[in-house]
């Protein structure tokens, strides 16, 4: 039993987190507060993979997608001067509900190989849409002027209040995603994962729950999109393409599917690592590879495995 | 005569140039156990998937409780009181024995389109949860994953979801399957408890259980019914002999 261990790693991890600031400024490393929200910001999006990909057993490929359908809204609403955020966010995180709504819809009827290829092909398609579109720079991206602006409320431009404001959403949204697997809709996709014939059998119009899943996990991916396009004030295809629906997959894996904190942790180890090795080679996936097979063939549970026992394992 | 709950009227069922279900006709009345028997083959497993709703008839009806319910798929018989267990065991390996009855009691207490609340902390999944446990000799046993669970207990823990689905009616296949003698004993005991509050369509191959338990029992040939009567009729029937019980003499007679 190692239930303490998970919560000094909760606790002291948010810790850090909250420090992460106030160390950037001692020791003159703002570098370590850009590492460390980008870092926050892909954990968002494995976090609404693992959602579907953890609890509900949908091996979506694709899911980049609606990360750009977030990056993009934002970026193309600021192109034309709208740059408050109390219109970029809801516009960019209802885009890409529809967007999962769509792609979910037509791809849950399938399963198996062939959900991870529609997915994917769904993926691509939208990645080539941000290609073909000349106007927004086409291939090569466009630069944004701004942040979303939210009046005097919040002031994105500032790299520690942008750093706090990734960070509650974080937070936020894990405990959302903490609630939602323990309450009954939660508790009806983890079970269609484990058996969904029998889910049928016992009342459940199971396509429903996955499609909502499917929503939901796409909502929050564009709001991980919705953060990036901030961060990085620069939208482009390349936050679309499908390597990156696979170095999402890796994060959820690396940190353990269908775990609480999995996401964050492979987001924070798969991005330490890109960070660290890619130093030294730019072949730094050389390295990774062992690992992740490692992990797949030892420690199916991934990093969380070790802290939560249990998680996982018992659904 | 009692009206009968459950009802099929000329089904059909073909693959390739196979016919499965060739013209079946039979009625499950309120609290009875109908047994259907045949040797392998004959369409047995079929037939429950079309009633359950898996397999849509070629042609044919299928009533229950009054209504039609030929194109209606399976989670909305369920809905409407129809429970099944499966040949080779059916439950939810990832979760415990308790957890997997209560989510057979969420599928009919409302939608579960509900995001926020614990739903192993609401008293009205569990209590009705660990009573369907109780009922099937599993109490003592809700908080053992399901995978960790014996043969026999699974296939218990297979009745008590369908039993906690609410049902009025249950479609049970083969539920002594691959069970030592005590097991299937037990088994025979909790099928003898479920006559009357339900309705039971039983299809299994222990003869000694079949004969000892059901008011009515089909013969299926080839997913051609060849008789269907009470116990003592079918044991006589010369045909039923020819085609199914060989030479042997059906156990108890």
């Amino acid at each position: 039993m190692r239930p303490r261990l998970h919560t000094v790693v909760l606790v002291g991890g948010l810790v850090l987190l909250a420090l992460v600031p106030v160390a950037a400024r001692l020791l003159d490393a703002p570098y370590a507060l850009t590492l460390f929200a980008r870092m926050m910001i892909w954990a968002v999006a494995a976090l609404s993979l693992n959602l579907i990909l953890g609890y509900g057993g949908m091996v979506s490929f694709g899911h980049a997608a609606y990360v750009g359908v977030g990056v993009y809204t934002v970026g193309i609403l600021s192109a034309h001067g709208v740059e408050s955020g109390f219109v970029q966010w809801p516009v960019a995180v209802l885009a890409s509900a529809l967007a999962a709504l769509a792609i979910g819809a037509v791809s849950l009827r399938t399963s198996g190989v062939y959900f991870i290829m529609i997915t994917l092909a769904f993926a691509q398609m939208l990645y080539f849409l941000g290609v073909s579109l000349k106007v927004y720079g086409g291939d090569d991206g466009m630069t944004l002027a701004h942040r979303s602006r939210f009046g005097g409320l919040l002031d994105l431009e500032h790299p520690t209040v942008f750093y706090y404001t990734v960070l509650v959403l974080l937070v936020g949204l894990h405990y959302l995603v903490h609630r939602l697997v323990h309450s009954r809709f939660g508790l009806v996709i983890r079970g269609a994962r484990s058996n969904e014939r029998r889910m049928r059998a016992i009342g459940f119009p199971t396509y429903r729950y996955k499609l909502v899943a499917f929503v939901i996990a796409g909502t929050m991916a564009g709001m991980a999109g919705v953060l990036l396009a901030n961060f990085a004030k620069y939208m482009s295809p390349a936050f679309m393409h499908w390597t990156r629906s696979g170095e999402l997959m890796v994060m959820v894996i690396l940190g353990g599917m269908g775990t609480g904190l999995g996401p964050s942790l492979g987001a924070f180890a798969f991005l330490f690592l890109e960070e660290t090795l890619s130093g030294y080679t730019e072949h730094w996936q050389l390295v990774l590879g062992p690992i992740l097979v490692g992990i797949v063939l030892f420690a199916r549970r991934g990093l969380a495995g070790w802290l939560e026992p249990g998680a996982g394992r018992h659904a | 005569m009692p009206e009968s709950l459950l009802e099929t009227e000329g089904l059909l069922k073909r693959f390739g140039g196979i016919v499965a279900t060739d013209h079946v006709s039979l009625t499950v009345r309120p609290g009875e156990i109908h047994a259907v028997i045949g040797p392998n083959g004959a369409g047995k497993t079929t037939l429950i998937a079309q009633l359950a709703g898996e397999l849509r008839p070629d042609a044919g009806r299928i009533r229950f409780a009054g209504a039609d319910v030929t194109a209606l798929p399976v989670h909305a018989r369920s809905a409407l009181g129809l429970a099944r267990s499966f040949q080779v065991t059916s439950i939810l390996p990832d979760f415990t024995a308790l957890d997997n009855v209560a989510l057979a009691a969420q599928a009919h207490a409302g939608h579960s389109f509900r995001f926020w609340r614990d739903a192993r902390r609401e008293a009205a999944l569990q209590e009705p949860a660990r009573a369907a446990l109780a009922e099937v000799g599993l109490a003592g046993r809700a908080d053992v994953p399901a995978r960790d669970l014996a043969h026999g207990e699974q296939r218990q823990l297979e009745i008590a979801m369908a039993l906690a689905t609410g049902p009025r009616a249950l479609l049970l296949d083969e539920p002594t399957a691959g069970m030592g003698r005590e097991d299937s004993e037990r088994m025979v005991e909790l099928l003898r408890r479920l006559r009357g509050p339900y309705a039971l369509l039983l299809v299994e191959h222990d003869m000694d259980a079949v004969f000892s338990l059901a008011d009515r029992i089909t013969v299926l040939v080839y997913g051609r019914v060849i008789a269907s009567g009470p116990p003592e009729a079918i044991r006589a029937h010369p045909e039923v002999h020819r085609a199914y019980l060989g030479e042997e003499e059906p156990a108890g007679a």
